[in-house]
């Protein structure tokens, strides 16, 4: 029997690719629409078919749409930028290669070296946008199987050629939960600078991972790329599973293989996808049908002025303009659907500061338990400030309130109809709570005389126990003040 | 006559026939004709064409057809243009013969134990036969002025992006350019004026205005500065050309030219960037003829197969070695030493021209270093194919505007002049082939079908 005494401390290391769908109604290419759901094969023409002798011609809102995307992740923008060719054959690819753009120090993508901060976290952390690029998304392949075996493939180019923007991460995230805070702060981030619909489950915002572990300080070790996960639960359960799946490999002495991984949602596993890993080699080289993107410094200025807030002006705005800690300004800003609920709840119940530390505090520990955000809940700004209300009212107390909290998120009850429903109402009547009182001073008369005695602790005990007896339901202070003169009586 | 020439690879003869019927009627209201109406054009069967098949000479396309019309054919069709068949090529217009069609090779109507010269053999002979009096070749490396040379007609290549390629089946996108065959300079003009301009579906195509060409053709060349570069003339080349080449030089001289002796010194290494930078673009073009969407598919169990035995029967030989040539130069590892030390040189080529542009208006050189060969002399060297080019491959790596025009015979057979010009300079490349074509005969002869 070996003894295992302390367990090898790794350190999770996470790198995020992130495929959006951008808003436009075109494609990347051509001028076939862009919308979900039509019957296969319906948008499409020669250049998203890949018919001989069609050209591209690059979509200027998609570019727009990449380019707010790397001003608004502070990223250097290039003043011309290169397409490329990615040789590779796939029946969904029509080309059978794809004009994606490529890191060339002489052909840059759009943008490169911004950064994102996570401030949902512990402490602050600024992540490392490695590149923006634009590239053309595939067709879609539909297996048409009997008894398990497939019979034929069938090929739906509805999708091919739909603009997609890659924003890849450098190598930052260090937790399976950071790299859930940092997409949905990401989404958040889309969705608020008008680019991205956001909504993993009809794919328009995808998420691959590589994920290795390390000593701390170490170098990097072997990583594998979790594929598949489709929503920001799932990215956070694949790569906890992944993390423990590579912790036990090194643990046993076994090396982790560089290898493609799916998440398996209703396994709650990943598997490799391929039995062997072929080293491939995409060929890229400059698009010649295109000529390079020039964004000139106008262009950019124009983005730039026209974006909306983004969520560090939005945190430090907060932090001055409602006295907010940092910490709980970057709690409340670090989505822009959180933002949003935190200043429609301050509409309706005026003490930001109260509000911001139920969005930290309770709030903020449901939605990590239960991996959502807030706009995923059924709270509404209204139920919150009510029971906020309810609260300062004396009518129940903060114990009360923190217990129906998880239904109203659950739910979408509203807090008077809970209190009401449940007879959870605050027992603030004198005449009442005296009665408890005189009941426990009876049972209790140890406790009693050794408050007379000078021990003040008793009360506190005394106090419990009413409390007890009421469920938590007698006011707090009531309790105090009586039980002090029916002692001292 | 064309059972022994073979420059089509398929006709359109009933609608042809109704669209000659249809202008024929209009015919009384001349001046409302359009500039090309009820005039047949034969098209490089690399042309997407609604109508007919397009083939781009090879089995992997056998029998497909278009569901679209090229820019350029729109435009003919816009002019009143009959398009009257689809024309012989090498395969996806890789070859200097046009022999290495699928379809067997068309032969030259001066001597029909040669070659046309390639890729655009078909239409340069169906000129030059008489079939019709304008077709459109495409030319990425010479293939449009050396067919021109080989059987005695007018062929232009225009500046890179001056006539749109969308329709254009790709070969090489970064050279390919499409370009008229006519039996002479004024009509090669009337061709161009049709389907030049900024086309928005190809984004590599110039937003420049497109001059008068046909105006201007009259101009003479008073004035004008022609260099002859050094490198261009003398080893290496057939003295028959040489002679008739300097001949021609002479001839422009006496109208008015002046004649300055320039030096092009990278253009040796021309045709080896070029066998780098065509293959490898050709390497991702021809990707798409897999046996998934369209053309010829060998039906196998496993993808993998389907796509090697597709494209293992579908594609010749030349096209094979050329896409093995390209995949090799952008493979990892190999692609700074090849294909970006190829860019590099291209840049310098075209430097080179620049910096002749200086002092001269247009660069005089062959075409080609010797007349028509015969049928299957070159077919098993490919180096040899290859060198056939080394005059016209600078001015596509370069691209410039530039013109074959008939400048004199060797043995019965056609020599070609070339002509190079600025970027965008058309007219001028037009304008001195117009005033030499005028001042001498060679123009004037036909080959003798019998």
């Amino acid at each position: 029997m070996s003894e295992r005494t302390t367990a090898i401390a790794y350190e999770v290391v996470i790198g995020l690719e992130i495929h959006v769908q951008l808003l436009t109604d075109s494609k990347m290419f051509c001028e076939c629409a862009t919308a979900f759901g039509a019957p296969p094969n319906t948008q499409t023409c020669p250049v998203c078919l890949g018919l001989p002798g069609a050209l591209p011609v690059i979509n200027r809102k998609a570019v727009e749409l990449g380019l707010r995307t790397a001003v608004a992740l502070g990223c250097r923008v290039h003043g011309t930028s290169q397409f490329h060719r990615k040789n590779y054959y796939y029946p969904d690819l029509p080309k059978n290669y794809q004009i994606t753009q490529y890191e060339y120090k002489i052909h840059p993508p759009l943008g490169t070296k911004g950064s994102l901060e996570l401030t949902a976290d512990t402490s602050p952390r600024r992540i490392g946008i490695r590149r923006v690029h634009l590239e053309e998304d595939t067709g879609k392949l539909v297996h048409v199987e009997q008894h398990g075996q497939i019979l034929h493939s069938l090929i739906d180019f509805n999708r091919s050629g739909v603009p997609l923007m890659e924003v890849v991460t450098e190598p930052d995230l260090r937790s399976p939960e950071q790299a859930r805070l940092f997409l949905g702060r990401l989404r958040s981030l889309l969705q608020a600078i008008g680019v991205s619909s956001g909504r993993m489950e009809e794919g328009s915002l995808r998420c691959d991972a590589n994920v290795s572990l390390r000593r701390p300080g170490a170098e990097l070790g072997i990583r594998t790329e979790v594929k598949n996960m489709n929503s920001l639960r799932s990215v956070e359960r694949a790569l906890a599973f992944e993390a423990q799946r590579q912790e036990q490999l090194l643990d046993r002495g076994q090396p982790v293989g560089q290898e493609t991984r799916h998440w398996d949602e209703r396994r709650g596993v990943t598997f490799s996808s391929r039995t062997k890993e072929e080293a491939q080699d995409y060929r890229y080289f400059p698009e010649p049908d295109l000529v390079p993107i020039a964004v000139g410094k106008q262009w950019i200025d124009e983005v730039r002025a026209s974006l909306p807030e983004l969520p560090d002006a939005r945190r430090q705005r907060y932090a001055s303009a409602y006295r907010l800690s940092p910490y709980d300004a970057g709690l409340v800003t670090s989505s822009m659907p959180l933002a949003i609920f935190f200043e429609a709840t301050v509409g309706h119940y005026p003490q930001a500061k109260t509000v911001a530390n139920w969005l930290a505090g309770d709030v903020a520990a449901y939605l990590n338990a239960e991996g959502l955000e807030i706009e995923e809940t059924a709270l509404t700004p209204n139920h919150l400030a009510e029971l906020l209300r309810l609260v300062d009212a004396g009518t129940i107390s903060i114990r009360t309130a923190k217990e129906i909290l998880p239904e109203m998120l659950r739910t979408g009850a509203s807090a008077e109809q809970l209190v009401a429903d449940r007879g959870l109402a605050q027992i603030s009547d004198t005449a009442a709570v005296g009665s408890v009182i005189d009941r426990i001073i009876a049972e209790h008369p140890g406790p009693a005389s050794d408050f007379h005695g000078g021990k003040t602790q008793a009360l506190t005990f005394l106090v419990g126990q009413v409390m007890k007896k009421t469920r938590g339901r007698a006011n707090p202070e009531l309790v105090n003040r009586l039980l002090r003169e029916k002692l001292q009586s | 006559m064309d059972s022994r020439v073979h420059a089509f690879l398929s006709v359109d003869k009933s609608s042809a026939l109704d669209a000659a019927r249809r202008w024929d009627a209009r015919r009384a209201d001349a001046d409302a004709l359009p500039p090309l109406a009820g005039l047949p054009v034969a098209i490089k069967d690399i042309i997407c064409s609604q109508g007919l098949p397009t083939t781009c000479g090879s089995r992997i396309l056998e029998g497909w057809r278009s569901p679209y019309d090229a820019t350029v054919i729109t435009r003919l069709r816009e002019a009143g243009a009959i398009v009257i068949g689809k024309t012989n090529l090498d395969e996806f217009a890789m070859g200097s013969s046009t022999e290495n069609s699928a379809f067997g090779p068309t032969r030259n109507p001066w001597d029909l134990a040669r070659v046309p010269g390639g890729s655009s053999g078909g239409s340069a002979a169906a000129v030059s036969a008489d079939m019709v009096p304008l077709a459109l070749g495409t030319d990425t490396g010479g293939s449009v002025r050396l067919p021109a040379a080989f059987t005695g007609i007018v062929g232009l290549k225009p500046t890179y992006s001056r006539v749109s390629r969308y329709g254009l089946v790709a070969f090489a996108s970064s050279l390919d350019q499409i370009g008229p065959l006519a039996r002479t300079v004024a009509d090669a003009a009337l061709l161009l004026q049709v389907i030049a301009g900024r086309d928005p579906r190809d984004s590599t195509s110039a937003d420049l205005p497109v001059p008068d060409y046909s105006a201007s053709l009259p101009d003479g060349v008073k004035g004008m500065k022609i260099g002859i570069p050094r490198e261009a003339i003398g080893a290496g080349l057939q003295r028959e050309v040489n002679d008739a080449v300097l001949a021609a030089a002479r001839v422009l001289e006496q109208a008015g030219a002046s004649l300055i002796e320039v030096s092009l010194p990278t253009i040796e290494y021309a045709v080896p960037t070029y066998y780098i930078l065509a293959p490898s673009e050709a390497s991702a073009n021809l990707a798409r003829y897999d046996g998934v969407k369209y053309g010829l598919r060998v039906r196998t169990p496993d993808i993998h197969a389907m796509y090697a035995r597709t494209r293992g029967e579908g594609f010749g030989t030349e096209v094979k070695r050329r896409i093995m040539l390209g995949t090799y130069a952008l493979s990892a590892g190999f692609y700074e030493g090849f294909f970006l030390k190829a860019q590099q040189v291209r840049t310098l080529v075209r430097k080179d021209f620049t910096v002749a542009f200086g002092s001269v208006d247009l660069v005089l050189m062959p075409v080609a270093p010797t007349v028509a060969f015969k049928l299957g002399e070159k077919a098993h060297d490919p180096l040899q194919m290859y060198l056939t080019d080394i005059y016209t491959i600078p001015v596509n790596l370069a691209g410039l505007p530039g013109i074959s025009v008939p400048c004199g015979s060797a043995d019965g057979l056609p020599i070609g002049l070339q002509l190079i010009g600025k970027p965008f300079d058309e007219a001028t490349v037009l304008r001195a082939a117009h005033t030499y074509e005028q001042s001498t005969e060679w123009h004037k002869a036909r080959p003798q079908l019998t």
